[in-house]
């Protein structure tokens, strides 16, 4: 099921207010500033227009909170990237909400406009663990909204959970995780708590106020998750997802499998003809190189006719070992991880050349097992991920 | 006074606590002598290598002729000779004021007299030079220049009540401190028409002229074309070059008693003109050469590998580069199964080492790996064969060694008399034994010892400078070996013996040093997918033991919104921090483990 196919991500920069935790691109929203975004999203995503025609399955608006934006807003962004843009029928349109930003009108909203897949940021169904988190709704809160979400007809539902959180007993996950299951949804999403630098919990665990990690626990809480959703009839096809048959992120998928996709908005990533591209994370930046089509990276004239629009402040032609290395390591993420066939296809060269030793010694170390065309994580595998993967780095 | 040329030479040198203004003074004089301009000047002259100036001391000297015009109206050449700072060089320092008539004893006026205050002027004063004290930093509104005096006087027991008062970094005085040079330190003496006598005070390596000698001429006259022997060596050369440090060399026709210069004579390696040796004439040679000439020798071993394995060659070319230069150097291949191939090489002492160390990596841009440092061991063995033994791997086992004897050496330390207590007490801690102690006066004392060498080399002469909050010095001279009772300390990384680790040491200092080997261990290599047990054994009995947990996790969830270049980071990071580790067997050790594990403080 791997395809050409173009992804297209919008990122949506702002949040009602920043959890503890969260280091991604994110802001709350100065007055008209949602309004002005909207229109440099149309206008970046306008400069496409005749760039391709490249089918496009699969668009995800990302966040920050994509939800805070209006209907009418989101209805302008799609209207413009469909006239810019080749998509494909049943494309997969992915909106990222937080339940504290939702209501029914909204929702309703929502699915008239085309977008087939909600993802809803519950992370948990324990109020403590939401205010430690710094979230903004409660536990009732994101059950009343799901209900809602399939009220108002989304058939394709993701829930974000968190788990290996400072407070979070194995008890309480089982919790959370028992409460997620009883409103089957389609999607789940699994992530342990990173402490990432510069946000407020890295400071805190720095000063030996959140604790000391416990990787014990971290792990039980997660093949607990994996093994419960297996049971439940869900297929865990990533490190940290796990969906109804046929229901994976179709989206997420071409991370894991270098498939080309484009992103749009403040600090966005693309990957498009071989080529990594990142768009500047200063908003006055994004602005001025899109209102006087300013290049703002000196490389904006490729010598090949790639286009790279003006916002793009890092453009990186990737050789063909960064493509393999990429192969590799994303690749792995997947459950049933790299197929050697299609390595050996895409670059032309048998596999084995390429990795002679790493494999074998991954193998026998028992982190990495072959099935076949397969080659993928093993349990241990996947709790040491990182370890294994970057053996695959040149 | 007769007139003589010698009239208008003075020689000296600069000695002084670290940081109490030594190299700026130089520069000063440098630049009221018009030597080099006030823009041309460099920061600190005098001090020119990198890690000299890290490290506040001086490896390699530099020499330099000053010409001042006195009240007087007549021109003097000063020349100023510069002395290494540490115990692993006090030979050279000693035989850098061999070269002198007198020294400038630099005291900062705001801190007074201290640690290499006192060591140095004592070195000065058993050379029998004539010392100046200079009050420095007056300028400071701290400078308490009287206080300065009065310690120079207690402790020193120098008269400094006319001492010139200066600012090196204003420039203030600099003309009283000139004059003072030349009314308080003596003309050289010495026969111009007598037989050749030339003390080497230093040497170096240039790739166009080969040996540069740096010499002071105290009998006779070199020149151009002179059959020269080096009375320890006896090797001969002729003199290719005679010149004068004006800074830069600048050739002249000769060279005679009271002066100093350097000489070119076509010598391919610095080993082969040693400091402390004399240079005379061939034809007609002196009868005696100078006295105080010892061969250097190394007293420390340590293996050094390259990190990277196909370095091999890029480290055997440094190492040979390096020891042009260097006269106490010495190196040859050796292999050690966890470190593959590399050099068994040998130093003056750790600092010695150190600095080697340092030199492959900023010059030579070559990272290694070097493995416990080592004294050499005598073994006679059951049959009666005798092995020296510089590389604890190459121990043969215990039952064949019939004897195994270590060098010992004499210890001189003096320290203010407050810390005779409690360097007693180190000197003991490290098996020392005291053969003499004795007041140079009422504040100082000279404690001699004679001790294991393997006690010495590791941190002896930090701990004496902690203890003494920098007042100690030592000085120690190998005397001979001793039976000793010793065993060969292994440690055993996941049940694998790593033998880069390998150390010989006192049976009664097995426990401490194994315990603390595997806690530094323990702290250094990081955690594995599985447990790693870290063991220190004597023979087959293991002694110390800790553990590595395994870790349970290294999992990194999200490339959120299609951004890998995050993860790519992280994963090259990771990769990076696996180049930087030795693979023993299944254990990953960081280069920075085997430098670690020699910091020991036995407190």
């Amino acid at each position: 099921m791997m395809t050409n196919k173009l992804g297209l991500y919008l990122h949506i920069p702002f949040c009602v207010k920043k959890c503890g935790y969260c280091d991604f691109l994110s802001y709350p929203p100065g007055e008209g500033e949602k309004k002005a975004y909207v229109s440099l999203l149309r206008k970046e995503i306008r400069l496409w227009k005749g760039k391709t025609d490249c089918p496009v399955d699969s668009v995800f608006f990302g966040g920050g909170t994509p939800s805070l934006l209006e209907g009418q807003e989101l209805e302008q962004i799609l209207e413009c990237l469909r006239d810019v843009f080749v998509f494909e029928k049943d494309c997969e349109i992915t909106l990222e909400s937080n339940p504290g930003t939702l209501d029914e009108e909204k929702l309703r909203d929502f699915k008239s406009l085309g977008i087939n897949r909600l993802s809803m940021g519950v992370q948990s169904f324990q109020d403590d663990i939401l205010r430690f988190l710094g979230r903004i709704h409660t536990a009732d809160q994101a059950l009343t909204q799901f209900e809602l979400a399939r009220k108002a007809g989304f058939s394709n539902i993701n829930l974000d959970l968190m788990f290996s959180l400072p407070g979070l007993s194995m008890q309480g996950w089982e919790k959370t995780l028992r409460r997620a299951l009883s409103l089957e949804p389609e999607h789940l999403s699994y992530y342990g708590l990173i402490l990432e630098e510069g946000t407020p919990f890295y400071q805190a665990y720095k000063e030996g106020r959140l604790g000391q990690e416990d990787e014990e626990l971290d792990r039980r809480q997660y093949w607990y998750t994996v093994d419960t959703l297996s049971g439940r009839g869900y297929r865990p096809y990533e490190i940290s997802n796990a969906a109804r048959d046929g229901l994976a992120c179709r989206h997420n998928l071409k991370y894991w499998s270098l498939s080309p996709y484009l992103g749009f908005g403040l600090g966005a990533h693309s990957y498009f003809e071989g080529r990594r591209m990142e768009n500047t994370r200063d908003p006055r930046a994004y602005q001025r190189a899109l209102e006087e089509e300013r290049a703002l990276s000196e490389e904006g004239e490729c010598p090949d006719g790639f286009f790279c629009p003006p916002c793009v402040e890092k453009l990186h032609l990737n050789t063909r070992r960064e493509d393999m290395e990429e192969f590799m390591f994303l690749g792995l993420r997947k459950t049933e991880g790299v197929k050697l066939s299609r390595f050996e296809r895409r670059f032309g060269v048998d596999f084995f050349q390429v990795y002679p030793d790493q494999v074998k010694q991954l193998k026998g170390r028992g982190l990495l097992a072959q099935e076949g065309d397969r080659l993928f994580l093993t349990p241990r595998g996947i709790d040491i991920s990182n370890s294994v993967m970057c053996e695959f780095l040149f | 006074m007769n007139g003589s040329y010698k009239d208008y030479i003075r020689n000296f040198c600069i000695i002084a606590h670290i940081d109490h203004g030594k190299s700026t003074l130089a520069d000063r004089l440098l630049e009221k002598t018009g030597l080099v301009s006030e823009r041309d000047m460099k920061e600190q002259f005098l001090d020119n290598m990198e890690i000299e100036r890290e490290r506040g001391i001086t490896i390699k000297l530099q020499t330099t002729r000053l010409v001042y015009r006195g009240m007087d109206g007549k021109e003097y050449i000063l020349n100023l000779i510069d002395t290494p700072g540490h115990v692993d060089f006090t030979y050279e320092v000693s035989r850098s004021l061999a070269a002198c008539e007198g020294a400038l004893l630099v005291v900062d006026a705001t801190q007074g007299v201290e640690a290499q205050t006192m060591a140095n002027a004592f070195l000065a004063e058993s050379e029998n030079l004539a010392i100046l004290p200079v009050i420095n930093k007056i300028d400071l509104p701290s400078a308490d220049p009287q206080m300065a005096i009065d310690e120079i006087e207690e402790m020193l027991a120098i008269e400094a009540q006319d001492a010139p008062q200066v600012s090196a970094k204003e420039g203030l005085n600099i003309e009283a401190l000139l004059e003072a040079i030349v009314h308080r330190i003596p003309a050289p003496k010495g026969d111009e028409n007598g037989k050749l006598k030339a003390l080497i005070f230093d040497s170096y390596y240039d790739n166009y002229k080969g040996v540069v000698i740096y010499t002071r001429v105290m009998e006779g006259k070199i020149r151009k074309g002179q059959m020269i022997r080096l009375m320890a060596t006896g090797k001969v050369y002729e003199v290719t070059e005679t010149g004068i440090f004006a800074p830069d060399h600048v050739p002249v026709k000769e060279l005679k008693a009271g002066e100093v210069g350097y000489i070119t004579a076509s010598i391919k390696q610095v080993a082969d003109a040693r400091v402390g040796d004399t240079i005379t004439d061939h034809q007609e040679p002196a009868d005696t050469p100078l006295p105080g000439y010892r061969k250097v020798q190394p007293m420390v071993y340590c293996g050094i590998y390259p990190a990277e394995g196909e370095k091999y060659e890029a480290v055997k070319d440094a190492l040979e580069k390096l020891q042009v230069n260097d006269a106490a150097f010495v190196f040859e291949p050796e292999t050690s199964t966890a470190l593959g191939f590399g050099f068994r090489c040998g130093f003056l002492g750790l600092l010695h080492m150190e600095i080697i160390v340092e030199r492959l990596d900023r010059e030579f841009d070559l990272s290694i790996i070097t493995t416990s440092p080592s004294v050499i061991y005598r073994i006679t063995k059951t049959d009666g064969t005798v092995e020296m033994i510089q590389n604890p791997s190459n121990l043969p086992p215990a039952v064949e060694i019939a004897k195994f004897e270590e060098p010992i050496v004499k210890a001189e330390i003096m320290i203010p008399n407050e810390y005779v207590g409690s360097i007693m007490e180190i000197c003991q801690q490290r098996r020392g034994r005291m053969k003499h102690m004795e007041y140079i006066n009422e504040k100082r004392v000279v404690l001699e010892y004679e001790m294991p060498l393997n006690e010495v080399i590791y941190d002896f002469f930090d701990a004496l400078k902690s203890k003494t909050r920098g007042y100690g010095s030592l000085d120690y001279q190998f005397i001979g070996y001793e039976p000793s009772r010793l065993v060969k300390l292994d440690v055993l990384l996941n049940r694998e013996l790593v033998d880069a680790f390998s150390m010989i040491v006192h049976e009664s200092k097995a426990y401490a040093r194994g315990r603390f080997v595997c806690e530094k261990l323990k702290e250094i290599i990081p955690m594995h997918q599985f447990e790693v047990p870290i063991q220190a054994s004597v023979g087959t009995k293991v002694i110390a033991r800790e553990t590595v947990k395994a870790y349970r996790k290294d999992v990194l969830a999200k490339c959120y919104g299609g951004d890998i270049s995050r993860k790519r980071k992280l994963l090259e990071k990771q990769k990076e921090g696996k180049k930087r580790m030795r693979q023993f067997g299944t254990v990953e050790v960081p280069q920075e483990a085997f430098t670690a594990v020699l910091k020991y403080d036995d407190k």
